[in-house]
C-alpha cells in the first residue's frame, strides 16, 4: 500500500495550485457576483493542457493519469468551485463519455478539440420529469433516413449555455424502457437546438446551468454514441466516473474552507490572544482536518479502483456521499470560526458554504449514493 | 537558434536561515524552486522559441535532486536538460561554478546563453558575467527586454534610473531581471512528457577540467563566518498629524546628521 503521489502527480498538483492561486482565486468572488461564465479561466486552462488531462496525446489529451485530473479539480475547487465543476463536467462527463464509447471518427472529430480546450463539453441527461429516476426520459429521437430527429428538453445542464459539444440522451424505442435510451453527440448551432432558461443559483453561480430545447433537431446517424438502446448503461457508467470528479470538487471546497479557517484563527485576536489559542477552537479545527483527510482517503481510493480497472461504483458513491457531507460541515464550521465576518462577502467562506450544497445534489443526490451503496452491501 | 539557459535550484524563501556554527544555509524542510531570475531567463528563451523557433537547452550544476528543477523547466517547454553533478564540485564559489558551467556550455553550439541576474540564496550576481569571461563572449546584464533582429539582438539593459538600448551580435550572454517578462506555468501535457525525457548527467570527467579548479580547491572565496543580523527593536511609532510627524521625522534625521 502506497499513499504517496508519483513525481508527475506532485508536479501537476504544484502546477495547478500555482495556477489556481494566481489566476483563478482573484476572479472567484467577482464571477460569483456577476454569474458570468469565466471564459478567461477556461482559455487559460486550455493553454496549460488542463482540459484533457487523463486522455492520450493522440486524442489531444495531456497523456496523464486519472488521479492527476482529480488533483486538478481538487486544487481548482479549493479557490473556485465554479471553475472546478466546469472542468469536471467537461472532462468526466463529456470527454470521458466520448473516450469510452465513441468510435475512432468521433474521437478524432470531437475528443481532440475538446481535450485541447478549443471546445467545451457538456452532458445532458436530466429532464423536468427525469431527475433521480433518469430512466423516465421524455426526449425522443426518431430515425429518419440517415438522421435522427430529436424532440424534447433537458434541464440543469452544467456548461449548458456555453458548451460546444453535448452528449444528449433520448428515447429511440419507448417500448423497451431503459433499453430504448440512446446517446447522441450534438453540436451547438445544430438547427432545432436552442438554449432555454439559464438558472440563477445559490452557489457555483458562474457555471452556466441551462435548459436545452430540441425541436425537430436533426442529428446525423454518425453522431450516435455507442449503439442504439445502450444509452442508459453509457449514462450510468459515465456518472460513476463523474461522481469522483464531484467528490474531488467537494473535497477541494472543504480543504479551501479549512485553509481559510486555520489562517484566520491565527490572525484573529479576541480577549488579547489569537483565537487559535483557545482549545475549543483547536478541537474544532482538528475535527475538520480529520474529516477532510477521511474524505481524501475515500476519493483517492475510488480513483485508484477506477485507474486499476476494478468495479468502482460503490467506491465512487461512498466518496461523493462523504466528501459532499464533509464539504457542507466544514464550510458551516468555517463560517462559525469567522463569526460575523464569515457571514459577509468580505471573506470567501460564505461563498464556499453556498458552493458546497450542490455537491450533495448533482450527479446523483446523497440519497442516490446511499441507494448504490446499500444495493452493493445487500446484494 | 540555439539557446542555453543556466538555472539554479534554490530554497523557496527570501529569508534563508544560516547555520550559526557551520555558516552554511539551512536547507532542511525548505522546499526548492527554480531561482526567480532564472525563471525570467527561461521564459525569455521559450518566448524566442515560440516566436522565432529555437532549441532551448537548460543546464544546472547542483546535487542530484536538482534534477527536479530541470524537469520543471522541461514542463515549461525546454527541449533538453543537462544536470552537472559531482561531489568534486562541492563548496564551489562563483568562480569555480562559472568555470564548470562555461565548460558545459562549450560542449554545445549556441547563440544565446541566458542566466538569471542573481540567485536568491547567494545574491552575488557574479556567475553569469564570469561565464561570459570564460567563454570569451560579450555579456549584457540586467536585461529587461530582448528583440530578435536579422543581424543579432536589440537588448534593453536596466540602469538605476532608466535603461540603455544595446545592439549585439551573437553569441552573447544575457542575465535576466524580473522586469523582463512574466514566467509561464508548467503545462500538464509537458509535465507528462518531461518525465519521459532523458536528462543527461555530466560529471567532472565529462568536462575535462583539472581537479584543482573545482569545488572548494578551486575557490578563492572561502566563507570564514556568517552571522544573521539581529533585529534592532521595533522602531518608533509616531501618532501625530501628517505635518507634525513630517517635522518630527526631519528633526530626527537632522539630529543624527543624516540631512
Amino acid at each position: 500500500m502506497d499513499f504517496g503521489l508519483t513525481r508527475e502527480q506532485e508536479m501537476i498538483k504544484k502546477m495547478v495550485r500555482e495556477f489556481a492561486q494566481n489566476e483563478v482565486k482573484p476572479l472567484a468572488a467577482e464571477i460569483d457576483e456577476t454569474e458570468e461564465f469565466p471564459w478567461e479561466n477556461v482559455k487559460k486552462m486550455a493553454r496549460y493542457g488542463l482540459m484533457g488531462i487523463p486522455f492520450p496525446t493522440k486524442y489531444g489529451g495531456a497523456g496523464g493519469d486519472y488521479l492527476s485530473y482529480i488533483l486538478a479539480v481538487e486544487e481548482l475547487s479549493k479557490v473556485c468551485a465554479t471553475t472546478g465543476v466546469i472542468l469536471s463536467a467537461h472532462t468526466s462527463l463529456c470527454c470521458g463519455c466520448i473516450y469510452e464509447n465513441g468510435n475512432e471518427d468521433q474521437k478524432m472529430k470531437y475528443l481532440v478539440p475538446l481535450n485541447k480546450g478549443e471546445l467545451v463539453g457538456a452532458f445532458a441527461l436530466t429532464e423536468p420529469n427525469a431527475g433521480t429516476d433518469a430512466s423516465g426520459q421524455q426526449t425522443v429521437a426518431v430515425k429518419d433516413g440517415d438522421e435522427y430527429i430529436l424532440n424534447g428538453s433537458k434541464i440543469f445542464i452544467t456548461n449548458g449555455a456555453t458548451a460546444d459539444v453535448f452528449i444528449v440522451f433520448a428515447m429511440t424505442d419507448r417500448s423497451k424502457g431503459v433499453r430504448g435510451i440512446t446517446a447522441f453527440i450534438v453540436e451547438k448551432g445544430t438547427k432545432g437546438f436552442s438554449v432555454g432558461k439559464v438558472e440563477e443559483k445559490l452557489g457555483i453561480r458562474a457555471s452556466s446551468t441551462a435548459e436545452l430545447i430540441f425541436e425537430d433537431c436533426r442529428i446525423p446517424e454518425e453522431n450516435l454514441l455507442g449503439a442504439e438502446g445502450k444509452g442508459f448503461g453509457i449514462a450510468m457508467k459515465t456518472l460513476d466516473g463523474g461522481r469522483i470528479g464531484i467528490a474531488a470538487q467537494a473535497l477541494g471546497i472543504a480543504e479551501g474552507a479549512l485553509e481559510e479557517s486555520a489562517r484566520y484563527m491565527k490572525e484573529r485576536k479576541q480577549f488579547g490572544k489569537p483565537i487559535a489559542r483557545n482549545q475549543g477552537m483547536q478541537w474544532m479545527i482538528a475535527d475538520m482536518d480529520t474529516k477532510v483527510e477521511a474524505a481524501r482517503g475515500l476519493v483517492y481510493k475510488a480513483v485508484w479502483m477506477k485507474a486499476n480497472g476494478y468495479r468502482y461504483s460503490m467506491d465512487a458513491a461512498r466518496a461523493k456521499l462523504y466528501a459532499a457531507e464533509v464539504a457542507m460541515e466544514i464550510t458551516t464550521k468555517a463560517i462559525q470560526i469567522f463569526g460575523g465576518y464569515g457571514y459577509t462577502k468580505e471573506y470567501p467562506v460564505e461563498r464556499m458554504f453556498r458552493d458546497a450544497k450542490i455537491t450533495e445534489i448533482y450527479e446523483g443526490t446523497s440519497q442516490v449514493q446511499k441507494m448504490v451503496i446499500a444495493a452493493g452491501v445487500l446484494s | 537558434m540555439n539557446i542555453i539557459v543556466c538555472i539554479k535550484q534554490v530554497p523557496d524563501t527570501t529569508e534563508v536561515k544560516i547555520d550559526p556554527v557551520k555558516g552554511t544555509l539551512i536547507r532542511n524542510g525548505v522546499p526548492s524552486i527554480i531561482n526567480p531570475d532564472d525563471m525570467n531567463a527561461l521564459e525569455e528563451a521559450l518566448r524566442i522559441k515560440d516566436n522565432h523557433g529555437a532549441k532551448v537547452t537548460v543546464i544546472t550544476m547542483g546535487p542530484p535532486q536538482a534534477e527536479n528543477a530541470l524537469r520543471e523547466a522541461l514542463a515549461m517547454g525546454a527541449d533538453e536538460a543537462v544536470l552537472i553533478t559531482d561531489r568534486a564540485f562541492a563548496g564551489a564559489d562563483t568562480l569555480a561554478t562559472s568555470r564548470v558551467l562555461a565548460a558545459a556550455v562549450k560542449k554545445f553550439e549556441y547563440d544565446i546563453v541566458f542566466a538569471g541576474r542573481q540567485a536568491i540564496d547567494g545574491d552575488t550576481a557574479q556567475v553569469g558575467p564570469e561565464m561570459a569571461e570564460h567563454l570569451g563572449i560579450p555579456q549584457i546584464t540586467y536585461v529587461q527586454k530582448v528583440e530578435v533582429e536579422n543581424d543579432g539582438l536589440k537588448v534593453e539593459k536596466a540602469l538605476e534610473k532608466g535603461y540603455m538600448v544595446m545592439k549585439t551580435d551573437t553569441p552573447v550572454l544575457l542575465t535576466a531581471i524580473k522586469e523582463l517578462n512574466e514566467p509561464r506555468y508548467m503545462s500538464a501535457n509537458l509535465i507528462f512528457e518531461a518525465f519521459n525525457k532523458e536528462i543527461q548527467i555530466w560529471d567532472a570527467g565529462k568536462l575535462s577540467l583539472s581537479s584543482d579548479l573545482l569545488g572548494l580547491k578551486g575557490s578563492p572565496t572561502q566563507v570564514r563566518k556568517s552571522v544573521t543580523k539581529e533585529l534592532k527593536g521595533k522602531g518608533e511609532v509616531i501618532d501625530m498629524s501628517p505635518k507634525e510627524s513630517a517635522e518630527y521625522a526631519v528633526n530626527k534625521l537632522k539630529e543624527k546628521l543624516i540631512v
